[in-house]
């Protein structure tokens, strides 16, 4: 959490300000008990109307003042804890766009977006309630003992025991409990699992007649979870009592001392009206300490989860270089390639080596999870190779400006995804400047001509994440978006599973009668989508099996004649 | 949602919640005197403390004994109100936390026994949020009822008789008085509420924005479009600071404001107590005294505290009871048809199954299946096919009866399926689903779940038959690897050969598969046709089929169509009757023949 404070530096004035005024406003409510004692020892005792009525009218000017102060300390604080986290929430965004495709792996997105979203409430009301109330309730109570020393030593000696004696009862059960919460919640979360569990899988279950046993091991979760949860209430129902308990036996220990020391003639009987006031302020703004330190302890925490986001670095370093267009022999070259993700025990990738001439297409085709996805996304750059390099044109991705790199090459992702806005908005990803005709002729070479018409042309809306159009619409866009950048590489990760085989095959025509045609790699699982491809590339667990054309890959690779007899079996034809 | 349970009689769940406290009666009875008892005591130390502070006048004054004796007594009544507290406290907690694990145990059986098409109708995140956090809900908004509605409303009314037996005018000017805060917090909740909409609007915005950008954020990536999202992020964030500031800041005034009119309370009841010490308009008959005025002071302070908290726990127990109106919709949800009484138990059935006249539809104004009549013989294999979405999972429904037909039967072994017990029928089929289910916990209990008692040979045996024993050996641990629900890092293939080798542990003797379509690599599946083989040996079968090899193998071919039977044949027939099946046949079957 430390490092993220940084970011309360642009609101200084805010964050003195606001806890400042709150202290303004505590002091005054501890003059209140001392203009009640003067009320009864000189207005009462004098029998002086005009000095009540004064007085009375100085609590009124004191309410007024300390709802002024207070009002203003609000504001300081809200002002503050909202600008904290909108700029904590701006960095960390820019922050995770800057991660590799690695760190996003290892978080997951579910995690960046709960860190970007309700972590960040939680620490925006966390410091908001810092600024307003962490400083005000111990001032109080430390006010209040020092108010009682002013007024009468020996008395205030009993607050001094008080107050120990209650922060050792509030703060001991609240430690205590916490962790118990946690159980508590953890044995809510089996409940809800299992429920669950019966929903999503209620066919199963009533298939294999297991419903009397869900019900039993419901019932014993459920009775576990009532348990705990009678568990720590009956330990949390201890705080009223044990605290209403020490501060009654404060009251008692000073009304006595109260006692002898008037009778001595030390000390008023407005004053020891005035130190019971005290004392019962002590309690309330105790037990506010200790909840708010509760919910800043929670704040804490994620704010503690979003700096440990922050201290992720990407793992990828950008290089410097920007191509050139003198064209290499080879358009992409794979030179011994090995690939190893981040806390995977094996490699994903080994010993692949391979070239492509440009214009060439090249074919890869394997089992899942055999390293098909994998070997192209070390192209663009997405992951680095673990040992080994990727050329293209003649130089090893790694040297070259990410930027740079990436603009050279068109990727259409396994996932179709499309973002809200209009179709233009979409297909401009792939070209920010990209004129209404390159954007045309990038659909009309995706096949996806008519889909703009039926949709009523480029200005049509796509909602978010693609809901309105079909899976194969979304896919036939993402190529299109790839194209109109007019990629040098384009890579299709078996991008085009949702398309029936005529419109597959007409896509393949038309990239290839493309001008400029791009190198082009297919990723698939259908034998029938690569078979005419220049090179085909056979993965199984990560190896090559198999480079070649298809009908050499026929004779010579076992995987590969697998796969493609297991997709033509003699009966189809 | 919400609104509508609201709406929905709530006397009628407030009388549904208290059926379920009646068995707790004599604690709640409890609760009430204790409460009562809490309350008294107090309210009652103040007073004594007032005494107390009367009989400390000045120098010399002090009387002593009696001082002693008034402390005495403040000991005992505190240590009693204490020790009566916290077996209240503890009391409240058995009561609510008993109840609600009553009602979660009444919902979960429910679940148990409803039928398929109210689970299918709705998203089981709904009904699990029901059972969990509705409950959870109610939960917290019983305890707050039974430990501040109550007491507070005691305290309230104890206060009011306490004060105006001592000074009815001073006691006045409270009553008037302290409703102001009332006013005013609702004023500013009031204000507050469509700043706080607004905040949640454009939170919602952002989320949206963060969702698709970092969701997506690879695609992001590939098409260098940081700055842009950064751009259209940092637009919305800073809307989002200017009305998240104004939310904050004018829902923060609450607490200022209510304790300056408590402070106003306060400084009135300070300056008519002070007179009436003096005598004149605000003096009634008995003495006020100095002690009295104190005892009054700390009234003032405890007299508006119940009233800010009763409209917080008026609030909570109003979305207590619409959330337990949600819970008690689904307890009262209309169960399946139990199993009749005379229902018979089917043993190892020998498999022939036929359908006669069945008519059946989901919802009543749109027909499904209609006339449908099938007969097979024992061991024979129906292979259903059709588009996506053409409702071949209906049939599946009716031979598991997961729904009943409307007219007509289906027997099995010439029973009516509905003279059976659904657990006798249930164990005559395996069955397994393309989406494939697996439960949270180890790979042995996983495919044990239909012979718990399987020997660790019997598993190994049944796994080696599915193709599984293999991936499950280089598993971690084993057969003992404990999985997710939804199978962690199982690859698809793998999960849905666990499914088959659960059936092939207890080989039923009638089956219902469901084949797999295209998320499954070409060489795990393989295997998984292998196993269904393996399976299928001499045993009625049903098959959801997308591949050309089992459907001609099959010994009669359902076409399905818009959820209805259209054809009906073996292979060569349907293909000579030139119907839908040969169309379908030709569009999607000879293409990839042929490449």
């Amino acid at each position: 959490m430390k490092k993220l404070l940084i970011y309360l530096k642009a609101y200084t004035k805010e964050s003195i300000l606001g806890p400042l005024f709150k202290l303004l406003e505590a002091a005054l409510d501890l003059i209140v008990p001392l203009v009640i004692a003067a009320i009864i020892d000189y207005g009462i005792a004098g029998s002086d109307r005009g000095y009540i009525f004064r007085m009375c009218l100085l609590l009124v000017g004191l309410g007024i003042v300390g709802l002024a102060f207070s009002v203003t300390a609000q504001y300081f604080a809200a002002k503050a804890a909202v600008g904290f986290v909108t700029d904590i929430r701006c960095s960390l965004f820019r922050h995770i766009q800057s991660l590799s495709y690695s760190e996003m792996d290892r978080l997951g997105t579910s995690t960046m977006i709960t860190r970007m979203t309700s972590d960040m409430n939680q620490v925006q009301n966390g410091v908001n309630l810092t600024l307003r109330l962490l400083l005000r309730s111990p001032f109080v109570v430390f006010g209040a003992m020092v108010m009682a020393f002013t007024i009468d030593v020996p008395s205030a000696w009993i607050f001094a025991v008080a107050i120990p004696v209650l922060s050792v009862v509030v703060f001991g059960i609240m430690l205590w409990c916490i962790p118990l919460y946690k159980k508590v919640q953890a044995r809510l979360d089996g409940v809800l699992g299992i429920t669950r569990e019966n929903l999503t899988g209620v066919r199963v279950i009533r298939a294999f007649c297991k419903e009397e046993d869900e019900t039993g091991e419901f019932s014993a979760r459920n009775q576990a979870l009532t348990a705990m949860q009678k568990y720590v209430g009956r330990i949390s129902a201890l705080m009223n009592p044990l605290t209403y308990i020490i501060i009654n036996l404060a009251v008692i220990w000073l009304i006595r001392t109260g006692a002898i020391r008037v009778n001595a003639g030390l000390l008023t009987q407005g004053a020891v009206v005035a130190l019971y006031n005290y004392m019962s302020q002590i309690l309330v703004e105790l037990v506010k300490l200790a909840n708010l330190i509760i919910n800043i302890t929670k704040s804490v925490a994620c704010g503690n989860r979003i700096q440990s986001l922050f201290e992720i670095r990407s793992t990828l370093l950008d290089g410097s270089k920007t191509p050139s267009s003198a064209g290499s022999e080879y358009a992409v070259e794979f030179r011994n390639v090995e690939l190893c993700y981040q806390n995977a025990g094996e490699s994903s990738l080994s010993e692949v080596n391979f070239a492509v001439r440009p214009g060439e297409t090249v074919g890869i085709i394997g089992g899942t999870g055999s390293g098909k996805s994998s070997l192209v996304n070390l192209i663009p750059r997405f992951y680095d190779a673990t040992s080994g390099s990727v050329l293209v044109d003649g130089t090893d991705v790694r040297e070259y400006r990410l930027d740079a790199l990436r603009s050279r090459i068109g990727v259409v992702p396994q996932k179709a995804v499309l973002f809200q806005g209009t179709i233009r908005d979409n297909m401009r990803w792939g070209k920010k400047d990209a004129t209404d005709d390159e954007i045309m002729e990038a659909i009309t070479v995706a096949q996806a001509k008519e889909v703009v018409e039926s949709k009523g042309g480029l200005d049509a809306v796509i909602e978010q994440g693609g809901r309105n159009l079909s899976g194969g619409q979304r896919q036939r866009f993402t190529i299109a978006r790839a194209l109109v950048r007019r990629p040098e590489i384009l890579i299709l990760d078996d991008s085009a599973s949702a398309l029936d085989f005529a419109t597959d095959a007409a896509l393949r025509k038309a990239i290839r009668s493309m001008k400029n045609r791009p190198t082009v790699f297919l990723v698939s699982q259908r034998a029938a989508s690569i078979q005419y491809a220049d090179q085909i590339v056979v993965l199984d667990d990560g190896r090559v099996a198999g480079i070649g054309r298809h009908d050499e890959l026929l004779q010579h690779c076992e995987v590969y004649r697998e796969i493609y007899e297991s997709q033509f079996k003699k009966e189809g034809n | 949602m919400a609104n509508a349970a609201k709406k929905k009689a709530p006397n009628g769940t407030l009388r549904k919640v208290l059926h379920y406290i009646r068995r707790y009666r004599v604690f709640l009875a409890l609760s009430i005197l204790l409460a009562a008892a809490t309350v008294a005591g107090t309210l009652y130390v103040p007073i004594l403390v007032g005494n107390a502070i009367d009989r400390i006048t000045g120098s010399g004054g002090v009387d002593f004994g009696a001082v002693a004796a008034i402390l005495l007594q403040i000991g005992i009544v505190v240590g009693a109100t204490a020790l009566l507290q916290w077996l209240m406290n503890t009391i409240n907690n058995r009561i609510t936390f008993h109840v609600i694990r009553d009602v979660r145990d009444e919902a979960f059986r429910k679940i148990e026994i409803l039928p398929l098409s109210y689970l299918d109708a709705h998203s089981s995140g709904e009904i699990v949020s029901r059972v969990i956090a509705d409950v959870d809900q109610f939960a917290d908004g019983l305890l707050m009822g039974f430990t501040q509605l109550f007491t507070g409303v005691v305290t309230i009314l104890g206060t009011l008789a306490f004060m105006l037996s001592i000074n009815w005018k001073i006691a006045l000017v409270v009553v008037v008085l302290t409703p102001l805060s009332l006013f005013a917090a609702r004023f500013i909740a009031g204000r507050t509420y469509r700043l706080f909409r607004l905040q949640s609007e454009t939170r919602g915005r952002q989320t949206a924005l963060i969702d698709e950008m970092i969701g997506n954020q690879k695609v992001v990536q590939a098409f260098s479009h940081e700055t842009e999202s950064q751009e259209q992020f940092d637009a919305i964030n800073r809307d989002l600071q200017k009305c998240s500031l104004r939310a904050t800041f004018f829902s923060s005034l609450t607490n200022p404001t209510t304790r300056f009119v408590n402070n106003i309370v306060y400084a009135c009841v300070a300056l008519t107590g002070a007179l009436a010490v003096l005598g004149g308009w605000f003096s009634i008959g008995a003495a006020f005294t100095v002690g009295s005025l104190s005892c009054f002071l700390s009234y003032a302070n405890q007299y508006t505290k119940p009233f800010n908290e009763i409209s917080g726990v008026i609030t909570e127990l109003q979305n207590a009871l619409a959330c337990a109106a949600r819970i008690f919709e689904l307890i009262e949800e209309t169960p399946q048809v139990p199993d009749a009484p005379d229902a018979a138990v089917l043993h190892r059935a020998e498999g022939s199954v036929s359908l006669e006249n069945v008519a059946f539809s989901y919802v009543p104004d749109r027909r499904l299946i209609e006339n449908l009549n099938l007969s097979v013989r024992p061991g024979q294999r129906i292979a259903i096919v059709g588009p996506t979405g053409c409702g071949k999972t209906t049939l599946i429904n009716l031979l598991m009866r997961f729904y009943d037909v409307n007219s007509g039967s289906i027997r099995v072994d010439g029973h009516d399926i509905r003279t059976l017990t659904r657990r006798s029928l249930r164990s005559n089929y395996g069955m397994v689903l393309q989406e494939t289910w697996l439960k949270a916990g180890s790979i042995r209990e996983n495919i044990t779940m239909g012979k718990p008692d399987a020997t660790e040979e019997e598993i190994i045996a049944a796994a080696k038959a599915s193709h599984a024993h293999s991936f499950i050996r280089r598993l971690p641990e084993g057969y003992d690897t404990v999985i997710s629900e939804d199978g962690g890092g199982l690859s698809q293939g793998q999960k849905q050969l666990l499914c088959i080798t659960r059936v092939m542990l207890c080989l039923p003797p009638m089956l219902i598969l469901d084949e797999a379509t295209s998320s499954i690599d070409t060489r795990t599946e393989l295997k998984i046709q292998q196993a269904f083989a393996q399976l299928m040996k001499g045993r009625t079968s049903f098959i959801v089929a997308h591949r050309l090899s089992t459907i001609r193998e099959a010994d009669v071919i359902l076409v399905m169509k818009d959820g209805r039977i259209v054809e009906q044949g073996n292979h060569e027939e349907l293909l000579r009757r030139n119907g839908f099946y040969a169309a379908l046949y030709n569009s999607q079957f000879e293409n990839t023949g042929n490449g």
